[in-house]
Parts: C-alpha cells; sequence; structure tokens
C-alpha cells in the first residue's frame, strides 16, 4: 500500500475541498442559468406585447392592419378545439385507465396496453397532425373543422390523462374496495361509487395538466389544416377555425413589427390562460383532498 | 343500472382505441409512404442528400432534412445535458429542502410553456443577439432555434435524473463519506454512476423529444433542406418540412403532399427506437439495491 507523507495529504486534502466547492458553485450556476432564461423570456414578452393588449385587441379580428389586429377568431377557435378535446379525452382516458386497473389488472393485454400508451406519449406531435388529416378530415369527412381538430388534440392528450387517471386509481386504497364488496356491491357499484369519487382529484389533475398541453399545441392542427388567417368565428362544430397559437405563429413569421407585438401579445394571453388553468388545478386538487379526508 | 357485462365492454372497447391509434398511426403512413415509394426508388430517398419535392427538378434526398434534424437536436442536447445534469445534482444533493421545493416547480415551468413561445423567443430575442456576436449568423439559422429548444427540454432532463438520483440509497452516500469522500466525489463517482440508468433514458427520451420537436425549428431555423452541419445557415428540419407542406396548397395525392408521410414515418420510427431504447436501459441496466 502506497505510503503519503503528511504535507502531500493536507495539500491534496485542500485541493479536493477546492475542487468540491468549485462544483458546488457550477452547479448552482446551472441552475441559475435556467432560472435566468426563464425570467428574461417572460420579462422581454412582457416588454414586446403588454402596451399591445387591451379590449380591442381581444375583441378583433384579425387583420391585414397590425395594430387593428385582434385574437377573437382564435380564442374562440381555442376554446371550442380545447373544450371537445378534454371531454373527449375526459371519457376515453378514464375509461380506459378503469379497464387497465379494475377489470383487467396484472392481464396480458393490459401490460401490452400500458407499453403502447408509454409510446404514444412519446410520439411528435406532429405524427398526430397527420393521423387527424387522414382519419377524422379525409376517412370520415369531417373536414378541417372544429370537431377534426378537437379530435386529433384528444388522441394526442389521452396518455397524459390515462396515465394520470392510473395512478389515481392504484392510490385508491384496496381496503375500500373489499369493505363494499363484502356488503355485497357489485364490481361497477365498487368503481361509480367508491373509486371514481376518491381518484377524482388526480383524475382531475390529469386533465387539467392535458388541456393545457391542448392549448399550447400548434404544429398537430397545422398539419390537420387548421386555417391561418379567419376572420370569423366557428358557428358549428364543422366550421373552418383557428387557435391562439397558429395566430401566434402566423404574426411571428411576419416581418412587420406590428405583427410581431400581437404575436406577444397572444403570448401573454396564452400564458395567462395556462397560468390560470394550473392554479385551478392545485386549487381543485386541493379541496377534493378535504373534502375526503375531513 | 346498466347490467355489468355492457358495462365491462363499453370499457374494455374504450381501452382497445389506444391500441387502434397506434394501429392507425402504423397504417396511415405505411399506407401513404407505400405509395410514395411505388414513384421514388427507396434507396435515393434514404441515401440521397439533396431535398427538393417543391421544385420543378425533384430530387427526394431524406439526408437533407436528417441532417438538420440531427444538427438542432445534438446542439440542443449540448445545452440541454450538462445544464440539466449539473442542475439535478444541485437539486438532489446540495440545495436545502426549502431551496429544492421552490426551485424545481419553477424550472418545470420551462416544460409547460408552448413551443410556439420558444419559437418566438428563438427568432426575436436570441437571434439578434447571435447576430451581434458575429455578423455570418444568418437571420434563420440552426444555432438559435438548437439553444432554445436546450433550454426547453432541460426541466425534462434534471427532473427525471434527479429522481433516479434521489432514487439512489442514502447509505451508499454515508459509506463514501465514511471513507472520507467530498461532497462533489459522492455526487460524480457514487450518485451519477448508481443512477446511470435513468440518467441515460432521461437523456435518450430528450433526444427524442428533441427530434419531434416542431414550432421552434419552423419559426427559427429556416426551411432550406441543407446536407450540412454548420449551424449558422438555415436549415430545415423533418418536422419543419411538414409544416411547410401542410401549410401551402399542396393538392392531396400528388408526389410533394406524399412525401410528407414518408418523412413522418421516418420521424415515427426513429422517435419509436429511442423510446423503446430509453425503456430497455431503465429496465435493463437498473443497479438493484437492498
Amino acid at each position: 500500500m502506497a505510503v503519503i507523507s503528511q504535507t502531500d495529504f493536507q495539500k491534496g486534502k485542500a485541493r479536493r475541498k477546492w475542487m468540491g466547492r468549485a462544483f458546488h458553485g457550477l452547479c448552482l450556476l446551472s441552475v441559475g442559468i435556467a432560472l435566468t432564461m426563464l425570467a428574461v423570456l417572460l420579462v422581454y414578452l412582457l416588454i414586446q406585447g403588454t402596451t399591445r393588449i387591451n379590449w380591442s385587441f381581444l375583441t378583433s379580428f384579425a387583420s391585414r392592419h397590425p395594430d387593428q389586429a385582434g385574437i377573437k377568431a382564435a380564442m374562440f377557435g381555442s376554446i371550442y378545439v380545447v373544450i371537445i378535446a378534454g371531454v373527449v379525452a375526459f371519457t376515453l382516458g378514464v375509461a380506459t385507465a378503469l379497464y387497465l386497473e379494475e377489470y383487467a389488472a396484472r392481464s396480458k393485454f393490459a401490460r401490452l396496453a400500458k407499453i403502447n400508451i408509454a409510446n404514444l406519449a412519446g410520439v411528435p406531435s406532429i405524427v398526430y397532425g397527420i393521423l387527424g388529416l387522414e382519419i377524422f378530415v379525409r376517412s370520415l369527412y369531417l373536414g378541417k373543422s372544429v370537431l377534426a381538430g378537437g379530435f386529433t388534440l384528444a388522441l394526442l392528450v389521452l396518455p397524459i390523462v390515462i396515465v394520470a387517471a392510473s395512478e389515481a386509481i392504484q392510490a385508491v386504497p384496496p381496503s375500500l374496495r373489499e369493505g363494499a364488496y363484502a356488503l355485497g356491491a357489485t364490481r361497477w357499484q365498487v368503481v361509480w361509487r367508491m373509486v371514481i369519487p376518491q381518484a377524482m382529484p388526480g383524475i382531475m389533475t390529469g386533465v387539467i395538466l392535458a388541456v393545457s398541453r391542448a392549448l399550447g399545441e400548434t404544429a398537430p392542427l397545422i398539419a390537420m389544416g387548421a386555417l391561418t388567417f379567419v376572420p370569423f368565428t366557428p358557428d358549428s362544430p364543422f366550421s373552418r377555425f383557428t387557435v391562439l397559437p397558429i395566430q401566434i405563429f402566423n404574426w411571428t413569421s411576419r416581418p412587420q413589427e406590428g405583427f410581431q407585438e400581437a404575436a406577444a401579445a397572444g403570448i401573454i394571453v396564452l400564458l395567462v390562460v395556462l397560468l390560470v388553468m394550473n392554479a385551478g388545478a392545485v386549487i381543485l386538487r386541493a379541496r377534493f383532498q378535504n373534502k375526503w379526508e375531513g | 343500472m346498466l347490467p355489468e357485462r355492457v358495462i365491462a365492454i363499453f370499457l374494455f372497447l374504450c381501452s382497445f382505441l389506444s391500441i387502434l391509434i397506434t394501429i392507425g398511426i402504423v397504417a396511415v403512413l405505411l399506407f401513404e409512404a407505400i405509395s410514395f415509394f411505388g414513384e421514388v426508388s427507396f434507396l435515393e430517398f434514404i441515401t440521397g442528400t439533396r431535398w427538393t419535392p417543391l421544385f420543378s427538378s425533384k430530387q427526394f434526398g431524406v439526408l437533407a432534412l436528417v441532417a438538420g434534424t440531427t444538427l438542432t437536436a445534438v446542439l440542443a442536447m449540448a445545452v440541454a445535458l450538462p445544464l440539466g445534469l449539473l442542475s439535478a445534482i444541485y437539486l438532489s444533493e446540495y440545495a436545502p429542502r426549502k431551496v429544492r421545493s421552490t426551485v424545481k416547480p419553477t424550472l418545470e415551468i420551462l416544460a409547460g410553456i408552448p413551443t410556439v413561445v420558444y419559437g418566438y423567443f428563438a427568432l426575436l430575442f436570441v437571434t439578434p443577439l447571435l447576430r451581434g456576436i458575429s455578423e455570418d449568423i444568418a437571420v434563420f439559422n440552426a444555432l438559435s432555434a438548437a439553444v432554445v429548444m436546450g433550454v426547453m427540454i432541460l426541466p425534462m432532463v434534471s427532473s427525471l435524473s434527479e429522481d433516479a438520483m434521489r432514487a439512489v440509497p442514502r447509505t451508499l452516500r454515508e459509506g463514501a463519506y465514511a471513507l472520507g469522500s467530498t461532497k462533489m466525489e459522492v455526487s460524480i463517482f457514487v450518485v451519477v454512476p448508481a443512477a446511470l440508468s435513468g440518467i441515460a433514458s432521461a437523456f435518450i427520451l430528450a433526444v427524442s423529444r428533441a427530434i419531434g420537436e416542431t414550432m421552434i425549428v419552423t419559426i427559427a431555423a429556416g426551411q432550406n433542406p441543407r446536407f450540412t452541419l454548420n449551424p449558422f445557415v438555415p436549415i430545415e428540419t423533418m418536422t419543419a418540412y411538414i409544416v411547410q407542406v401542410s401549410q401551402g396548397d399542396t393538392p392531396a395525392g400528388s408526389i410533394e403532399f406524399k412525401t410528407i408521410f414518408a418523412v413522418a414515418l421516418l420521424l415515427f420510427v426513429i422517435t419509436l427506437a429511442m423510446n423503446l431504447l430509453s425503456q430497455y436501459v431503465v429496465g435493463r441496466f437498473r443497479e438493484e439495491y437492498d
């Protein structure tokens, strides 16, 4: 075994201490850079867009004149599409999670379905756009409509809902189920009266996350064929539409500074809505939890 | 009350739909791609380096798009991997609990911002900044898009890596400390190796995410398919090409239209392979303790 002298040991110790401190600094710096980027992004957007936000920006249609352009059509489009996506993804997602966790748990089918869902979550969003174009727009003749857009986004966010709902259902204590079965409840009665209410906060959090994701998506709706210039609000599920992110994309791509300011203003509106929704998720979760734990 | 059986069948059909989605994606892409390869040789597609389906002299060398995708994904990872890993080490090993519980959700805000917002930021903030440093950088360039994309996927790398690091048992750290290790030595030589499968899988997922990312590169990286690794010139990625064709009025059924299915199929195969690899790495190389 090698023997090192006292002085060498002290020197080595000092060096290692110094390196340790430098490494700590480096780690802090990395987090600092990431947080700074977030701050710069938000401040830059506020500087660019705040002056442009006013009532007429929210209530005007798109325009060739940057100072008259507004987000009315895009906002209505976004709201309709996201509601459809949310309702469809909620229904399908919860039903799927219930089947995989309560009816077919540990079956071969459930295992296969779960691997499949994990992979679906990793499919690039633009591929869903192409799927939506071929299935909903062309094969089912829905056209490039609000309905087709909502369905496309529903498929895109379905894995998020399924995973959240599965976790929430798994977290329901088995004793509750067994208690109900002991009283002679049928499987569906157990699911409907015990499992779903208990799992609801987790499910709703997942749905809100899914809807936020749907609200921010641009690429799949472009691939599906949503419009970029819409001077009307959708008046039926079969109406053509645009959404806020596409409107922002369209304005960003234009050379005039006025449109870029409008894009920043649109982004601020989008981010505020996302923030409100996520805050809503947190509050909803807390409320539900109190109700059942109290 | 509905009969139990009907409910069970309804729930089964819903869960079967998730499998149908995968089948639908594969079928749709394959169907149109096969028709595309009836007109264009597969060899030309996969080995050619010039991509000009929208011009009159059409060439279908997808490597020009693959190069753009590779370039932006590699540069984005060059930003996201070191920053994400160091952030994860900080959060898992150094940060006091209070700091961690504020910093982690704040970082995750980055992952929740819509990609079109990052595209705006890349084109109108980062690009002018880069052009201030060097005039050789074009208005549309891979560098700006990739740096911003790196920031976007950073929280994915840091969150997943941190989860893996926190799952490393305390006893391993205690053992290393007892031998006189510094915190840095414990982090680098004990925690990171023990969490390597989780970190590697986070890394692969992040690459897959970078490859599939669309709006940042569409807005900031250009629409010029180019077989190059020069980050200062306009390029085009596979995803951006699909958007470009979707935005135009290319008639359905034309060869130009069919190209997006061939490109999307390639994109799907690449990302699927990476996602499967990521799952395999987590399962196969997990270090088991206790």
